[in-house]
C-alpha cells in the first residue's frame, strides 16, 4: 500500500466513523443538556458549592458565573505554579516565574493550552494533574455550557432563563467528559502510553549511551487534552512523543477524539431546536470547510512544494516517521480546525501553503467543527450574520430558527466577529513594531513573520498550537499572548451569551413560504461563502506578507 | 331594492385589473444628477456626514490625502485625491437625487398651504345657525376650532365635517380630478386641509394640531426630512460599521508588517507606493476606501428615501419607515370582501323559479319589479332579464314604486293591478303569508343552494304567490386568484373578512382563492383575530375606513386607512391610501419587500467587490518586496500606480452607476424565499465578484495611457 492510499484510507475511515457516531453521540449529549434528573454525585456537588440546581439564570447571571468561575480558576492555577517548589510531586522543579505562570494559567483556563514551557523540565506531576488536567476538563465544559446556553436562546421563547451554568458545567464534566476520557486513557495505556507517578529514569542504551525515559500520568492527560480540544501536551513535543501517541492507530484515535464532541454538537443543537435538519445544515457547512482544508493540506504537504526539505523528496522534515507526511497533515488540519492545538508534527516545517492553511483554519475562527462548544457557537454566530444578509435578500426582516435578527442581535454578532481578528492583527502589528519582540523570531523575512502571525492567531483563537521557531517564553510574548488568550476566549463568550439572552426573550416567528430555509443546500453554501470571504478579506494582507509571499517565491 | 347598501360604496375606480408583476419606479433623468450637485456638495459638511460613518471615514481619508498631495505633490497623488473626493460627492449625490425627487411635489403642496384663509367660528353647537365668524390665517387654527367653508374655498386644515354635505376636489392631495362627497356623520366625514370645496357649504371641526396637518406630514415625507432610520436599516448600519472597523484594522496593522518586510527584504527605490517608511499614506487610504463597504454605505439612505418615494408615487402615505418595513414581513393579510376581493355590487346571474312557475314568468316579474330600481343590483336584474331571457325594457305608466327600506327589506311595484315584491327571504315570505299565500316546499332548497354558492337570494313574489328566486352573485375581481396565489408563494396568508353568513363566505373564499375567511365579522371579531395571529408571532396587515375599524387598524402591524375614511381611522392606521383602494395593500407589501431586497443585494455586491480589489492592490503594493506576489496580479494591470488608481476609480464610479438601481429598487417578482435568494445571490453575489475584475481591467487600460501614472 503506497502512502497516498494509506492517507486516503486514514481520512475516509475517520469520516465514516464520525458520521456513524454523529447521531448517537449527539442524542446522548442532547439528553445530558436537557435532562431534569440529577444523580446523587451531582446533588452532592450542588450542595457543596451551594447551588440550587432548579434555579435558572438570565444571560447576565450566566455570564457572571462563567467569568467568576474562570477568574477563580486562573488565580488558583497561578498560585499553584508559583508555589510548585513547595508542593509534593514537584520532581524537584522550581516555582514558575510570574509571567510564565500568568501565561500558562490563562492558557489552560481559556481552553487554549498555549505552552511557553517544556512540560518535562518545568512541571511536576501534581500541577500537571490537579492543575492543568483539571482545567482541561472544566475549560472544555465551559465552552460546551456557553454553547448550550446559546442554543437554549434559539429554542426558548419569551423567557430570560438560559439554564444554570453550575448544573451544565457539572453534568458535562461528569456525564460526558469523564467517562469518555477514562475509556480513552485506558486505550492509550494499552497502546503503550505512560501512566505512573515516577520521575524520569536514566537508562543505558544498547549503543552504550544514556537516555532519559520520562514517566508520569501522561495517558490520562492525553485523553482529555484531545477530547476537550485543549491540546496542552504533557511533554514539550506534545502528540509527537512516543509515550503519549505511540502508534499510527493511536494517532487515528487522537484525531477521532479531537473531532468527536465538536462533530456531534450540531446533532444536539438540532434536537434542542426541534429540527434535526438544522443540525445537518450546520454539520454540512462544517464538513465542507474541514474536508477542503484537510484535502488541501494533504496535497500541499504531500507535494512538499516550496519548502527547504523539498530537496529531500517530500515534506518529511518535522514529521514522525511512524505517522508519515499525510497522516501528520490530517492531524495538523484537525488540530487547527478545532481549538485543540495539539501537534504531532511541526507546523513550521510544513510547506508554505500548508503552514498558511493551518493559520487560515484558525483564522476562520475554529468553527469547522471547532472547539468543544466554541466551534458550534462560532458557526452559529456566523450563521446569524449570513442569515441577516440572506434574509434581506429575500425581502423579510431576517430570521433564524424562528428568531428575528434585528439590531440587538446584529450588535452581538458583529462584536463577536470583530473581537478575535482585532486581537490577532493588533497583536501581530505591535510585535512587528517592537524590536525586542522581533528578536524572538528564529527565521527572517516572510517565514519569520509567519511565526509571529501564527502565535497571535493561535492565542487569540484559543488554539494553542505553535508554529515552532518563535522563542515565546519572553516577558513580551507571555504577557501579550496571555492577554490575547484571555480576551479571545471571554469577550466572545460574553457576546454569545448576550445574543442568547436577546433571542430567548423573543417570541417565535412562525415559518412560512417566505421564510429563508436555513437547512437547504443553498443556505449552507452561502454560509460557507460568508465564512471564507469575511475571513479572507480580513486576513489577506497579513497572509500575503507571510505564507503567500513565501509560497509564491 | 338595496340589500347591499349596508356595504361601503366604491369611492374610486380600481387600478388596472389583472396581475401586476413588477414593482416599478420612476426613471432617473441624468439632468437630475446635475441639478442635485449643489446639494451634494453641501452634504460634505462633516456634521451632515456624521450619520453615515462609512462615508465619513472616506471623507477623513480624502482630507488626509489632500494634505499629503500638497506636501508631496505628484500626478498620482492628486488623481487619487480627486477620485477619493468624488467618491464622497457621488455618495452625497445619491442621497440628494433621492431627496430632490420629492422636493418638487413638496413645493406644490406648500403653495397650497400658504395662502389659505380660515373663516373661524367663535361658537358652534350642533344645529346652531347663527354663525359668528372671524377671518384668521390657516396656520393659526388650533385643535377643536370650527371653521366654515363655502363653495370655491379651500379647506384650511384637516378636520371632520360636522354640518352639511359638499363635493370636494381633492386633486391637490390625491391627483385624482373627480370630486368626492364629504358629509357630516358616518364614514365620509373627514376632510383634508388644502383641498377645495366645489359645491355647498360645510362646517368643519379641526382635528389637527398646528403644523401637524396631513399636508405638513406629506411635505416632510416626500422631502425625506428628519427621516428616521428603520429597524433593519439600523441593524445593517451596525454590520457595516463593524465591517468598516475590521478593514480599518486590517489596513492600519498592515503598516508595521510592511515596514518589517521592507526592512528585511529591500524593495528597490522609493516610489509613490512604497518607501523605506513602508506603504505611502495615499496608498493606505486608497486600500481602506476600496475595502470598506462604500457602495452600500453610499446608497443606503437613498434606498430608504426612494422606497418611501415609491409609496408616495402610488399615493400611499406611510407615517413611518418602520411600517413600510413591517409590510415586507407581513404574514397575514386581512382583506374586506366587498370592494377588495369582489366588485362592490352583486349582480343577478340566474332566475330560479319554484315548482309550477316558468322561468319566463319569473324573469318577467323580476324585470318589472326592478325597472325603477336604480341600485346597481336592480339594474343588473334588468340587464340579466334582457341578455338571458330576451326581455326588453318597457315603458309603464301609473305605477307605484315601492322603495327599499330597512324596515320592510323589500322593494317592488304596484302596476296594472299586479302587486310585485322582491327582497330578503324572511321579509317576502312573511309578506306572502300575510296576503294569505303559502310557501312552496322547494323554496327553502333553492334559497339554500344560492346561499351556499356564495350568492344572495332575492325572493320574488306576486301577492300571495311566490314565483322564485333571483340569484345575486358576488363578482370576484379579475386577477384576484393569481394575486392570492402569489401571496401564498411569498408565504402570506390571506383572510377574507365579510359580514356574510359562513356558507356564503366560504363559497366566495373558495372562488377567490383566499386561504381563510372570517364570516359575520364584527369589529370585535376582527380585533380578536388580529390579536390571535399576533400572539402566534405573526404580523398582520389590514385596511379599513370606518371609525369602528380604528381599534383593529391600530392593533394591526400594518394598518392602511382609506383617505375617504374617518379621521379616527386615519389616525389609527400607520398608512393612508389616498386612492382609497384596498387592493393597494398587496402593492405595499411588495414595496416593503423590495426595499429590504435592495439593501441586501447591494450589501452583498459591495462585499463581493472587495475580492477583485485585493487582487489589484496587494500585488501592486508588495510585488516590489516579494516578486512572487506578482502572480496574484491576475488582471495583469499595467503598473502598481495604475492598479491602485483603477481600483479607486472603479469604487467611485460603481456608486454613480448604481444610483438608478438604488432609486428604482432591484427587480422583484413575488416568489418563495429560495428562488429569490438563488437569483439575488447569482446576480449580486457572483456578479459582485466578477464585475470589478472586468471594470478595473478596463479602467486600467484607459488610465495607463495617462503620463505620470504608469
Amino acid at each position: 500500500m503506497d502512502s497516498t492510499t494509506a492517507g486516503v484510507i486514514f481520512v475516509v475511515s475517520l469520516v465514516v466513523v464520525l458520521a456513524a457516531v454523529y447521531r448517537p453521540a449527539g442524542d446522548y449529549m442532547y439528553r445530558v443538556f436537557t435532562g431534569t434528573k440529577h444523580s446523587r454525585a451531582e446533588r452532592g456537588i450542588y450542595k457543596v458549592i451551594g447551588v440550587d440546581p432548579e434555579a435558572e439564570q438570565p444571560w447576565g447571571v450566566y455570564a457572571r458565573s462563567v467569568l467568576a468561575f474562570s477568574a477563580i480558576s486562573i488565580v488558583f492555577l497561578y498560585l499553584f505554579m508559583r508555589l510548585q517548589g513547595r508542593l509534593m510531586l514537584s520532581l524537584g522543579f522550581d516555582s514558575l516565574t510570574p509571567e510564565l505562570s500568568w501565561n500558562t494559567a490563562v492558557s489552560f483556563v481559556a481552553n487554549t493550552n498555549w505552552q511557553a514551557y517544556s512540560g518535562e523540565s518545568t512541571m511536576g506531576h501534581l500541577v500537571q494533574m490537579a492543575g492543568l488536567a483539571a482545567q482541561n476538563f472544566v475549560s472544555a465544559a465551559v465552552g460546551i455550557a456557553v454553547c448550550v446556553a446559546l442554543v437554549r436562546g434559539f429554542a426558548r421563547n419569551r423567557t430570560e432563563h438560559l439554564g444554570n451554568f453550575w448544573v451544565d458545567l457539572t453534568r458535562i464534566c461528569l456525564r460526558i467528559l469523564l467517562p469518555v476520557a477514562t475509556v480513552a486513557a485506558i486505550v492509550f495505556i494499552a497502546a503503550g502510553a505512560v501512566q505512573n507517578f515516577s520521575s524520569s529514569d536514566e537508562i543505558s542504551t544498547l549503543a552504550g549511551g544514556t537516555q532519559t525515559i520520562p514517566g508520569g500520568p501522561a495517558a490520562s492527560q492525553e485523553a482529555i487534552k484531545l477530547l476537550g480540544t485543549n491540546g496542552g501536551g504533557f511533554w514539550n513535543v506534545n502528540s509527537a512523543h512516543p509515550l503519549s501517541n505511540p502508534t499510527a492507530w493511536t494517532n487515528w484515535i487522537q484525531i477521532f477524539l479531537i473531532l468527536l464532541i465538536p462533530v456531534a454538537m450540531p446533532r444536539a443543537f438540532g434536537r434542542m431546536v426541534g429540527s434535526n435538519k438544522q443540525g445537518y445544515a450546520i454539520i454540512a457547512a462544517m464538513s465542507v470547510i474541514a474536508l477542503a482544508s484537510i484535502f488541501l493540506l494533504n496535497l500541499s504537504n504531500g507535494l512538499g512544494a516550496n519548502t527547504v526539505p523539498a530537496a529531500a523528496g517530500a515534506g518529511t522534515e518535522g514529521t514522525e516517521t511512524r505517522f508519515g507526511v499525510l497522516n501528520s497533515a490530517t492531524f495538523g488540519a484537525a488540530t487547527t480546525l478545532t481549538s485543540t492545538g495539539a501537534v504531532d508534527s511541526f507546523h513550521s516545517s510544513y510547506s508554505s501553503f500548508g503552514g498558511g492553511l493551518t493559520m487560515l483554519n484558525m483564522m476562520l475562527g475554529e468553527i469547522a467543527p471547532g472547539g468543544t462548544g466554541s466551534g458550534l457557537y462560532g458557526m452559529l454566530m456566523l450563521a446569524v450574520i449570513t442569515v441577516f444578509v440572506a434574509g434581506l435578500m429575500v425581502g423579510r426582516t431576517p430570521e433564524y430558527l424562528g428568531k428575528k435578527i434585528s439590531s440587538r442581535e446584529i450588535k452581538f454578532a458583529s462584536l463577536y466577529l470583530l473581537a478575535t481578528p482585532a486581537l490577532v492583527l493588533v497583536g501581530t502589528a505591535i510585535a512587528m513594531a517592537n524590536p525586542t519582540a522581533r528578536e524572538s523570531m528564529l527565521s527572517s523575512g516572510a517565514h519569520g513573520f509567519s511565526e509571529v502571525l501564527y502565535a497571535f492567531t493561535s492565542a487569540s483563537n484559543n488554539n494553542g498550537s505553535a508554529f515552532a521557531g518563535l522563542s515565546a517564553n519572553t516577558g513580551f510574548y507571555n504577557t501579550a499572548l496571555g492577554i490575547c488568550m484571555l480576551l479571545g476566549r471571554f469577550l466572545p463568550i460574553i457576546f454569545v451569551l448576550g445574543l442568547a439572552g436577546s433571542l430567548a426573550a423573543q417570541k417565535p416567528t412562525p415559518e412560512s413560504a417566505g421564510t429563508l430555509k436555513t437547512y437547504q443546500p443553498l443556505f449552507v453554501g452561502m454560509l460557507v461563502g460568508v465564512v471564507v470571504i469575511v475571513v479572507a478579506l480580513t486576513f489577506l494582507p497579513a497572509l500575503a506578507l507571510g505564507p503567500i509571499a513565501e509560497g509564491l517565491s | 331594492m338595496s340589500t347591499a347598501t349596508t356595504e361601503r360604496p366604491q369611492a374610486q375606480p380600481n387600478p388596472p385589473e389583472g396581475v401586476k408583476k413588477k414593482v416599478g419606479g420612476g426613471l432617473l433623468d441624468p439632468k437630475q444628477l446635475w441639478i442635485s450637485l449643489p446639494d451634494a456638495l453641501k452634504k460634505l459638511d462633516p456634521r451632515t456626514l456624521w450619520h453615515n460613518p462609512v462615508m465619513l471615514i472616506v471623507e477623513i481619508g480624502s482630507v488626509f490625502t489632500t494634505v499629503l498631495a500638497i506636501t508631496d505633490p505628484s500626478v498620482f497623488a492628486w488623481v487619487i485625491t480627486v477620485w477619493l473626493w468624488l467618491t464622497v460627492v457621488f455618495a452625497n449625490l445619491a442621497e440628494a437625487v433621492a431627496e430632490g425627487r420629492g422636493k418638487a411635489q413638496a413645493d406644490t403642496l406648500r403653495k397650497a398651504k400658504q395662502d389659505t384663509v380660515a373663516r373661524k367660528l367663535a361658537h358652534w353647537k350642533p344645529g346652531a345657525n347663527v354663525l359668528d365668524e372671524t377671518t384668521v390665517g390657516a396656520t393659526e387654527l388650533k385643535l377643536g376650532d370650527f371653521v366654515v367653508v363655502d363653495a370655491g374655498e379651500v379647506i384650511p386644515g384637516d378636520g371632520e365635517v360636522v354640518q352639511g354635505i359638499a363635493s370636494v376636489d381633492e386633486s391637490a392631495i390625491t391627483g385624482e380630478s373627480a370630486p368626492v362627497i364629504r358629509e357630516s356623520g358616518g364614514d365620509r366625514s373627514a376632510v383634508t386641509g388644502g383641498t377645495r370645496v366645489l359645491s355647498d357649504r360645510i362646517v368643519v371641526r379641526i382635528t389637527q394640531k398646528p403644523g401637524e396637518s396631513f399636508v405638513d406630514r406629506m411635505i416632510a415625507l416626500v422631502e425625506g426630512a428628519n427621516r428616521q432610520k428603520t429597524p433593519n436599516e439600523i441593524a445593517l448600519n451596525i454590520l457595516l460599521a463593524s465591517l468598516t472597523i475590521i478593514f480599518l484594522m486590517a489596513v492600519a496593522t498592515l503598516q508595521p508588517m510592511a515596514i518589517f518586510a521592507v526592512g528585511e527584504q529591500g524593495f528597490g527605490t522609493d516610489d509613490a507606493v512604497l518607501n523605506a517608511n513602508g506603504v505611502t499614506g495615499i496608498v493606505l487610504v486608497s486600500l481602506l476606501v476600496c475595502l470598506i463597504p462604500t457602495t452600500i454605505g453610499a446608497l443606503l439612505s437613498a434606498i430608504g428615501i426612494a422606497g418611501m418615494d415609491r409609496l408616495v408615487q402610488r399615493n400611499v402615505l406611510a407615517m413611518s419607515g418602520r411600517a413600510v418595513e413591517a409590510a415586507g414581513d407581513v404574514n397575514v393579510l386581512l382583506l374586506d370582501k366587498t370592494g377588495t376581493i369582489t366588485l362592490g355590487n352583486r349582480q343577478a346571474s340566474e332566475f330560479v323559479p319554484v315548482h309550477g312557475v316558468s322561468v319566463a314568468e319569473l324573469a318577467d316579474a323580476a324585470q318589472l319589479s326592478s325597472l325603477a330600481d336604480e341600485t346597481p343590483e336592480g339594474r343588473s336584474i334588468v340587464v340579466h332579464a334582457k341578455s338571458a331571457h330576451g326581455l326588453r325594457e318597457r315603458e309603464i305608466h301609473d305605477a307605484t314604486w315601492i322603495e327599499f327600506t330597512a324596515q320592510t327589506r323589500m322593494s317592488g311595484v304596484d302596476v296594472d293591478g299586479r302587486v310585485l315584491r322582491k327582497g330578503a327571504t324572511s321579509s317576502v315570505t312573511e309578506w306572502v303569508r300575510s296576503n294569505g299565500g303559502r310557501i312552496p316546499d322547494d323554496l327553502k332548497g333553492i334559497v339554500d343552494e344560492v346561499s351556499s354558492a356564495g350568492g344572495t337570494p332575492l325572493v320574488v313574489a306576486e301577492e300571495s304567490r311566490i314565483l322564485g328566486v333571483i340569484h345575486l352573485k358576488d363578482v370576484v375581481k379579475n386577477g384576484m386568484r393569481e394575486r392570492f396565489d402569489e401571496m401564498r408563494r411569498m408565504g402570506i396568508r390571506t383572510v377574507m373578512i365579510t359580514g356574510d353568513n359562513p356558507r356564503t363566505a366560504e363559497a366566495i373564499a373558495k372562488e377567490a382563492g383566499v386561504d381563510d375567511f372570517l364570516a359575520e365579522a364584527t369589529p370585535e371579531d376582527k380585533l380578536a383575530l388580529i390579536r390571535r395571529e399576533q400572539e402566534g408571532g405573526k404580523l398582520v396587515a389590514m385596511t379599513g375606513d370606518g371609525t369602528n375599524d380604528a381599534p383593529a387598524l391600530a392593533q394591526a402591524d400594518v394598518g392602511v386607512a382609506m383617505n375617504t375614511g374617518t379621521a379616527a381611522a386615519k389616525e389609527a392606521g400607520n398608512m393612508v391610501d389616498l386612492d382609497s383602494d384596498p387592493t393597494k395593500l398587496i402593492e405595499i407589501v411588495e414595496i416593503g419587500k423590495q426595499l429590504l431586497i435592495t439593501r441586501g443585494a447591494l450589501t452583498t455586491f459591495s462585499i463581493a467587490n472587495d475580492i477583485a480589489k485585493y487582487f489589484a492592490i496587494i500585488p501592486a503594493i508588495f510585488a516590489a518586496v516579494y516578486p512572487g506576489l506578482d502572480t496574484l496580479n491576475i488582471m495583469r494591470l499595467d503598473s502598481p500606480t495604475s492598479a491602485i488608481l483603477s481600483a479607486v476609480v472603479f469604487n467611485a464610479i460603481v456608486i454613480v452607476a448604481l444610483i438608478p438601481l438604488a432609486l428604482r429598487g432591484v427587480q422583484y417578482r413575488p416568489s418563495d424565499a429560495a428562488t429569490l435568494l438563488r437569483r439575488n445571490l447569482l446576480v449580486y453575489g457572483l456578479g459582485g465578484i466578477i464585475t470589478p475584475f472586468v471594470g478595473i481591467k478596463l479602467i486600467d487600460l484607459l488610465i495607463s495611457a495617462i503620463p505620470g501614472i504608469s
